[in-house]
């Protein structure tokens, strides 16, 4: 596993507020059986910040989250097309292979899937099949180090070998980051973390995915406006399988330049 | 809260179904519990008339004697080598023993008789104990062996009807000239003569009825059939005659025979069985079946009733006279049956145990639980995870759930055209058996194992692929351990299945009566055997009465392995399901 792109930290420092590009994709096209559900969208995500992913439903955002750790190869009858590059590496190449992509991938799904094992063994679950740690002792601090960033592990260091399961949902969530984070991936996915949390938690997942803005290129798909404006930097929105518009959040959400974001934004349809 | 005319009618409508909804509910509830209930019933009558049945079988009444293990009768080289030993008497050592217990008897066939209060296989069983010991030679051992199987029942109350009465004068016998003459200062015979008067006019009343029915008969026949019958009635009225002569008594004595009930005296170590008895109740005819005739006015004694006749029960007055002397002698004691866990089949019921069919269905099941479930959850994990979805798997689907309806026989056929035909592996062998179970038992496996991986949450999947599990790793490390449970289920009821199965068993030779318990290890594997269900069906087709309480005793123990083998997939499961 790479460290954190150290050479992206020296580009960030000479080049004054834009950040470099982390993922590129260029016509990216996916269908499910034949159905048409991506239509060529080209998009840049920059790294060490947070871009949001909004439109209606069934518009194919998280089918392009997926694209990005190849989780379409486990969907049958999916088929990828297109060029879609991280760090200047071509993801949808035969010769990647996604179990070495997923590991600088890390993807938090909508629904919290904690595995049933103890809390413990749920950050510490990629790490051990990666290698990453040497000795029980590395292991350790990988985890904690992991929990104490998703911000969870003031509430469960004392009670690591419960089941992850046991947890509320909202812990379950960052649980589920701290499971992702823990093998120091390059970009975070999350697809619609909150959905089904409350407002505290929330608020709780959003602080935190403002902590690791620091550190990851995080792409977050989600239904909420506020929540988009409030997280992220840059903002893209997607319709019908389409990107129909993507720039700077607040430049989306106070001067959209397409008819189809305007309405969407301020609630006419989706 | 506003009221439009629109939300009442609504609240009506739902208020008019909600009695009948209620209706339906307490319906529905009522005939759910009659149902359980009626399982439960039917399993309370089921398990309580096998435990009635069987718990018999678990005792045993032995023969508990002194032998005398004269040296050359048992040693006949003299040597106390092994094959002296081997060559040696023992049922001659028997005999003795029980001889002399009743040193009178010297008719060839009364001693055979006596001899048959045990059966001779017992001999073999006290060579053992000797080669086990042969310091025992040229002393006097007291050896234990069960009792015939039919004294057994006899003993436990389940083979005669009997009863003792009580007795309130002074007995005198005396042998005279046609037999003993029996009296008592009471007329304690006189309501036993009423008994069997009374049985005796029954049959007669019902032989003349029979009579006459057989007479209306003949009446709407014609020709030979009408003769028939004509001659049938006089035949039976016939009979009914001679009944009624019977009953009435022959100089004021009614004479006892082997149709009757058998009335026995006992006074102070000797019995006399009745042969007639007297119209004053006083006095009666007898012979000696044990002991002296000589009675001297004795207080105590009493009568001893079988209710059964003579001619319609297994053992004779005899055999019981001796069985009841043996008992109140000490010479018998009642023990739990240890010959039905330590033997393997027999053709004496009371030495025929289950330890054969035991260890060979113990054999049979590792085989199966060794093939099927590694070979069953493997191919389920490959066709549920790996395999792509096409015409071809489709077609490997369908197949399986088509075997697993397929009729247990079928398996026994191609167990014996290909096992044992065509690969040339011994018959009877719990390989084979196993073998065949396991074939039996894979398609349930697979579709138990099949439905588990897919009730396994594809989030869980995700999950580990989204870290970046391999596809093997997300398998092992996550679905199989959460399908365990359901896994486990489902291979234990196919193994159940298995381990209660006949049917197939019967094709490769596992019905065969084996006296030798298999070995429990490898070379078992190879040995004749047969296994529990079998023995249960050979057993409940055995003559003698005594088998099918032993037939019970092994549902019992059939049924207590199967509730220790399900024990253990409760605790395997709730092991698993705390894991996580
Ligand atoms: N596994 C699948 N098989 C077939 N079609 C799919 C599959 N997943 C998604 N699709 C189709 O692809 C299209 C885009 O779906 P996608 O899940 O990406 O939408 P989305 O933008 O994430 O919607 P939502 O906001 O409701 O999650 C939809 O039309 C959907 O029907
Ligand atoms: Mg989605």
């Amino acid at each position: 596993m790479p460290d954190n792109h150290p050479q992206a930290q020296i580009y960030d420092s000479h080049s004054g507020g834009e950040r470099p590009i982390k993922v590129a994709a260029r016509d990216v096209c996916v269908e499910y059986n034949g159905k048409q559900a991506l239509n060529h969208v080209s998009i840049d995500i920059p790294d060490r910040s947070v871009t949001a992913f909004i439109g209606p439903s069934g518009c194919g955002k998280s089918t392009f989250l997926r694209c990005l750790n190849r989780m379409n190869d486990t969907i049958e009858g999916a088929r990828v097309t297109g060029s879609l590059k991280i760090d200047g590496r071509e993801v949808n190449d035969r010769a990647v292979d996604p179990v070495v992509l997923r590991a600088s991938v890390g993807m938090v799904f909508q629904k919290p899937n904690p595995f049933p094992k103890s809390i413990y063994d749920n950050v510490a679950y990629g790490p051990r099949i990666h290698g990453l740690a040497l000795s029980k002792n590395a292991l350790d601090g990988i985890v904690e180090t992991a929990l104490r960033k998703a911000g969870l592990w003031e509430e469960v260091s004392d009670r690591l070998a419960d089941p992850g399961t046991s947890l509320s949902g909202g812990q379950q969530q960052r649980l589920v980051i701290a499971r992702a984070i823990a093998i120091n991936p390059e970009v975070i996915l999350m697809d619609e973390p909150c959905s089904a949390l409350d407002p505290i938690a929330t608020a709780k997942i959003e602080e935190l995915i403002d902590e690791l803005r620091e550190n990851y290129c995080i792409i977050i798909v989600t239904h909420s406006m506020q929540q988009a404006a409030r997280v992220s930097q840059k903002t893209a929105f997607f319709h019908m399988g389409n990107l129909v518009e993507f720039g700077p959040t607040e430049d989306i959400f106070t001067n959209p330049r397409d008819p189809r974001t305007q309405d969407y934004i301020t609630g006419r349809f989706g | 809260m506003t009221d439009t005319p629109d939300t009442t009618s609504i609240r009506d409508a739902v208020n008019q179904h909600l009695a009948r909804r209620y209706r339906a509910e307490t319906r529905f509830q009522l005939a759910g519990l009659s149902a359980v209930a009626a399982a439960v019933g039917i399993l309370a009558v089921l398990l309580g008339s096998i435990i009635a049945q069987g718990l018999p079988a678990f005792t045993v009444h032995q023969l508990v004697l002194p032998v005398q293990l004269n040296a050359e009768l048992v040693d006949r080289e003299g040597d106390g080598s092994e094959a002296s030993l081997r060559r040696g008497s023992y049922s001659r050592v028997l005999q003795e023993a029980i001889r002399a217990e009743f040193p009178d008897v010297s008719a060839r066939r009364d001693l055979r008789n006596l001899f048959g209060l045990y059966t001779p296989l017992n001999s073999t069983r006290l060579m053992d104990e000797v080669l086990a010991r042969p310091e025992l030679v040229g002393t006097t051992h007291t050896f234990r062996m069960p009792i015939a199987d039919d004294l057994d029942l006899y003993l436990k109350g389940r083979l005669v009807e009997d009863r003792t009465l009580d007795t309130a004068g002074a007995l005198t016998a005396q042998a005279g000239e046609d037999g003993v003459l029996v009296q008592s200062s009471e007329p304690d015979f006189a309501g036993l003569s009423a008994d069997i008067t009374d049985l005796v006019n029954a049959e007669a009343r019902l032989l003349e009825t029979r009579a006459e029915q057989a007479r209306l008969r003949s009446e709407d026949l014609t020709g030979t059939e009408r003769e028939d019958a004509l001659f049938e009635a006089g035949r039976l009225a016939a009979d009914a005659a001679d009944m009624r002569a019977r009953a009435a008594t022959q100089d004021g004595w009614l004479v006892l025979n082997a149709d009757l009930p058998s009335i026995l005296v006992e006074a102070n170590g000797t019995t006399l069985r009745l042969t007639e008895l007297s119209s004053d109740g006083r006095r009666a005819r007898a012979e000696t079946l044990l002991g002296e005739a000589e009675i001297d006015a004795r207080e105590d004694w009493t009568l001893y009733v079988v209710d059964t006749p003579e001619s319609r029960r297994r053992v004779s007055d005899q055999a019981i006279v001796w069985t009841r002397a043996l008992s109140d002698r000490g010479r018998i004691s009642h023990d739990f049956n240890t010959y039905l866990f330590a033997n393997a089949d027999s053709r004496e019921p009371e030495l025929a145990g289950v330890k054969g069919a035991l260890y060979g269905s113990i054999l049979t099941m590792l085989i199966t639980v060794a093939l099927s479930v590694p070979v069953g959850v493997f191919t389920a994990l490959y066709l549920e995870e790996y395999a792509p979805k096409n015409r071809f798997t489709d077609l490997i689907e369908v197949n399986i759930n088509n075997l697993a309806a397929v009729p247990s026989i079928v398996f026994g056929l191609l167990g014996l055209a290909v096992f044992i035909n065509a690969f040339g592996l011994p018959r009877s062998a719990p390989l084979v058996g196993g073998l065949v179970l396991s074939l039996m038992t894979l398609p349930t496996v697979i579709i138990a194992t099949r439905a588990a991986l897919k009730a396994v949450p594809a989030s869980i999947r995700q999950a580990a692929l989204a870290v970046g599990a391999s596809k093997t790793q997300t398998v092992f490390h996550h679905v199989l351990p959460l399908a365990a449970p359901g896994i486990l289920t489902g291979s234990i009821i196919g193994l159940a299945q298995a381990l209660g199965e006949t049917a197939p068993l019967l094709m490769i030779g596992m019905v065969a009566f084996i006296a030798d318990a298999p070995t429990l290890g490898l070379e078992g594997l190879t040995q004749p055997a047969t296994v529990m269900p079998v023995q249960i069906f050979l057993w409940s087709d055995g003559a003698e009465r005594a088998f099918e309480a032993r037939t019970a005793a092994a549902i019992l123990v059939l049924l207590a392995l199967m509730i220790g083998f399900n024990g253990l997939a409760i605790y395997l499961r709730r092991r698993f399901e705390r894991r996580w």
